[in-house]
Formats: structure tokens, C-alpha cells, sequence
């Protein structure tokens, strides 16, 4: 009998293991030994680091997009019908026009979500780039910046935790090309004590910004906005005034997780080495939507995908686990416009970002591009 | 009745135990304690430097072998 392997994603995570496992399974997946389904809640499919150059006109609008279905292996069939429960003792996913889907094996890879509604005001009074809508808009509001107080406001959890960083030397690079650094002031807030949740980073960071005369606030939890009289509050009672917000807003993981009881705030509890459902053995968990204490960031997504194609693969073939997952993350971090410099890191490798180069920029650019062959399975 | 929760934060580098704590109090209620497991020394110093800053309680600090648990009571 047929064996399932259903994927209730179609973001980046959820691609990768499909389109690798086509690549491991083709055999079975010609027989009918083996079969696949992805559940997705859209006809395309965003390359979403790329939204951090969309404030500054550095890539278009177009370059971040690609059809989903060309994207992703012909041999698996696609729905753009979302999951709206996840019985995972019943081994049943239920979707929003009323299907049924039963599996074998799951892979729940339903990413995250931003909750600017979490921050009173936030919505209202602040600018970001973590989706199209808001860095469109913060495209305009930049080109029509002509000086003044710019807040980058970091809350947590989110993803990417280099772009906050990477948008603040991106806008001091930005406004000093455009001859408006000297009638404008960058404060950066941060919710811990340092500047990055990577120690190494952090030390990197600070000097980088004092040689900027770029400002900091460190432990600052929004606590409200106030878009009227354009300032920012936080739960340890500090306020800055700014002309520009520029926010890294709070993250959920998706409704459907919490809906299903499977996780508070959507995140899934899950085995940090197995990237199993903890309490499972055939739901398997990758990316954002895990609960692991490492960083939301597409390299994580890309390392955890690699790992469940090589274990689900050989637990369909040969019954037996293949490898655990390191914890291994890698990122390229820009440093400007013009410079950049990458970090990784595992479970028990801590980080040690290099020296800022113009090298690792055009890595960074190039891999904008090479991407796309990464979703494929082919890099 | 309140509750713990529970988060183990031992060799995580990013975004570490003090912003896994921060993210794990706000889905908890008031009165709840969330306990971080830290394989690093600084969390003891961190966390309560944090806590006095923003209102919330320190509940306790507990040394194991090659590790720290620190619990938060929310208080806000």
C-alpha cells in the first residue's frame, strides 16, 4: 500500500523537502510505492531576504516572486488550500474548503507570521520591510525622508536576526550617499543588554556604530507607539521620539498550529536533533514553526529541510534514522552597501563572524539569485 | 493557579536564553513563572539585570553541573 508523505507548507521549508525527496524517491514515486502532497496557501512563492533591498531600490519587486508550481517538482501535486486543523493522532489534516488528508508521514512547515497588532499603535505609527505591503511603503517613506530622527526598533521573537542590523548600516550607507546624514540622527533598540543576540555580532556592532555615530538603546521592549505624537515607548519605561520608525515586529508562528493545541504562539514543540513533533514519530517539524532556541532564518529552515529529506528517506527505504541535526545556521550579514561578512554556527560551534568585506556582499548578492536552485533541491 | 513553563536554552548561541525568555513571558499570564535552562554563566547575571529593569520578579537561580536554571515569575 501507498505510503504518504504530506507537507502543510509551501514556503521555502516546505519546498526543499519536497523537491528533495522527489530527487531521493523517484523510483518509489513512479511505482506509486510512495506518495506526496503539499498543502499551500499560495499561487507563488516569495524569496523574502530579498525584501530587505526593496526599501532602497536594490532589487525588484519581481525578482522576489516565482510560480509555486514551477518552483516545486512537478511529481508532487499542489493545493493552495490551507490547513485549518492538524489531527495528529488521527494522522488527518483538514483544509479550508473541507478536504480531508491523511498521511503517513507529515511535515508541518507553516513559517511565521508578523503580529504588529500585538504593540498598541505599532501598525499605525511604524514603518518595516518583513512583508511586500510594508517595505513598498517604506520605499516611499524613505525617498520622501529629508532628515530627522530614525528609530530601528527590534522586538521579539522574529526571524532574520541579522536584517535588523543589516537595515540600520543599509540606511546610514543609504542617507550618507544621499547627502542626509549629517541632519540625521539613527537610533537602534535592542531588547538585551548588547546590540545582537550573538555575542561575537554584538561586539562587531558596537564599535561599527559608534565609528557610524549611529545611537543605541539596549534593553527596549515595545511597549506602544504613538503615532500621533511620534514616539516610542518601551516596557522598561524609556521613550524616543523619531520622525521615521522603522520596526522589526513581533512574530507568531500560524494560526492553524494554535487552532490544532499543537503549540502556544504557533511555535510546535520539537526535538532539537530529530526535528520531530516531541510526542511523535511520524510528524516531522521544520523551520520557523519549531519552538528550538536557535535563529528563525531561511539557512536554518535550509539545514533542518536537508536533514528530515536524508531521515524521512531512509525511514521509507530502509526503516532505519539516517542523522541528526546539528543546529547549524549560516547567514550573510551586510555590513552597508557595499560590504558584508557571514556568520554560522551549531549546537556546540559558536559563532565568529569575519572582517566585513566587499567579497561577502557580492556572495550575498550572488546567493539572491542562486536561491531559486537552493528551493529546487539542485544546491 | 499559576504555572511553569519550562525552556531549555543550554547551547543555544541565537537568539539565546534571555530573548527565549522574554518571548516565552509574553505567552504566559500574570503570576506564571517561566524556568530558563542556560549553559551560560552570563544568563545568571543577565536575566536579573533585565527583570529589575522591566518589573518583572526573580522567582530563583539554581546551579547544576555545567549549568544554570533561572526562573521569572510575570508580574505585568
Amino acid at each position: 500500500m501507498s505510503k504518504k508523505i504530506l507537507i502543510v507548507g509551501g514556503g521555502m521549508a516546505g519546498t526543499i523537502i519536497a523537491n528533495g525527496l522527489c530527487r531521493q524517491l523517484g523510483k518509489q514515486l513512479r511505482s506509486g510505492a510512495i506518495s506526496m502532497t503539499m498543502l499551500g496557501t499560495s499561487d507563488t512563492h516569495m524569496y523574502q531576504p530579498g525584501l530587505l533591498y526593496i526599501p532602497f531600490g536594490k532589487m525588484r519587486e519581481v525578482e522576489l516572486f516565482r510560480n509555486q508550481r514551477k518552483v516545486l517538482d512537478r511529481r508532487v501535486p499542489y493545493y493552495i488550500d490551507p490547513a485549518t486543523n492538524i489531527d495528529v493522532e488521527a494522522k488527518a489534516v483538514t483544509t479550508e474548503s473541507g478536504k480531508t488528508y491523511n498521511y503517513d508521514y507529515l511535515v508541518i512547515a507553516t513559517g511565521s507570521r508578523l503580529m504588529l497588532d500585538q504593540v498598541p499603535g505599532m501598525k499605525e505609527g511604524a514603518h518595516w520591510f518583513y512583508d511586500l505591503d510594508g517595505a513598498r511603503k517604506m520605499r516611499s517613506a524613505l525617498a520622501e525622508f529629508e532628515g530627522g530622527k530614525i528609530v530601528v526598533n527590534v522586538n521579539v521573537p522574529h526571524k532574520c536576526p541579522v536584517a535588523p542590523l543589516e537595515i540600520t548600516f543599509m540606511l546610514y550607507d543609504h542617507l550618507s550617499e544621499r547627502g542626509l546624514m549629517d541632519k540625521t540622527e539613527i537610533t537602534y533598540t535592542y531588547p538585551i543588554g548588547r546590540l545582537h543576540a550573538l555575542e561575537p555580532v554584538a561586539e562587531w556592532a558596537k564599535p561599527a556604530m559608534d565609528e557610524q555615530g549611529i545611537k543605541y538603546q539596549t534593553f527596549f521592549n515595545t511597549k506602544e507607539v504613538d503615532p500621533v505624537g511620534k514616539t516610542i515607548t518601551s516596557e522598561e519605561g524609556d521613550t524616543l521620539d523619531y520622525d521615521l520608525l522603522v520596526t522589526i515586529p513581533p512574530h507568531n508562528g500560524a494560526q492553524v498550529i494554535i487552532d490544532s493545541g499543537l503549540g502556544a504562539g504557533g511555535w510546535v514543540p520539537t526535538d532539537r536533533h530529530k526535528l520531530l513533533r516531541e510526542g511523535s514519530t511520524d510528524v516531522f517539524v521544520c523551520g520557523d514553526t519549531t519552538n528550538i532556541p536557535i535563529s528563525k532564518a531561511g539557512s536554518t529552515a535550509h539545514f533542518e529541510a536537508d536533514t528530515i529529506i536524508d531521515n524521512l528517506t531512509s525511514l521509507l527505504t530502509e526503516g532505519l534514522w539516517a542523522r541528526n541535526y546539528d543546529g547549524k545556521v549560516y547567514c550573510f550579514v551586510e555590513t552597508g552597501m557595499k560590504t558584508g561578512t557571514y556568520v554560522w554556527f551549531n549546537y556546540t560551534t559558536p559563532p565568529n563572524p569575519g572582517p566585513p568585506s566587499q567579497m561577502m556582499h557580492w556572495f550575498k548578492l550572488a546567493y539572491n539569485r542562486l536561491y531559486w536552485l537552493s528551493a529546487r533541491g539542485l544546491l | 493557579m499559576s504555572q511553569r513553563k519550562t525552556i531549555d536554552a543550554r547551547g543555544a548561541f541565537c537568539p539565546g536564553p534571555l530573548m527565549e525568555l522574554i518571548a516565552a513571558l509574553k505567552l504566559v499570564e500574570i503570576g506564571d513563572e517561566v524556568e530558563v535552562l542556560s549553559s551560560d554563566k552570563g544568563t545568571v547575571n543577565d536575566v536579573p539585570e533585565w527583570v529589575a529593569k522591566v518589573g518583572h520578579e526573580m522567582a530563583e537561580t539554581v546551579a547544576h553541573d555545567g549549568y544554570w536554571s533561572v526562573v521569572v515569575r510575570k508580574a505585568k
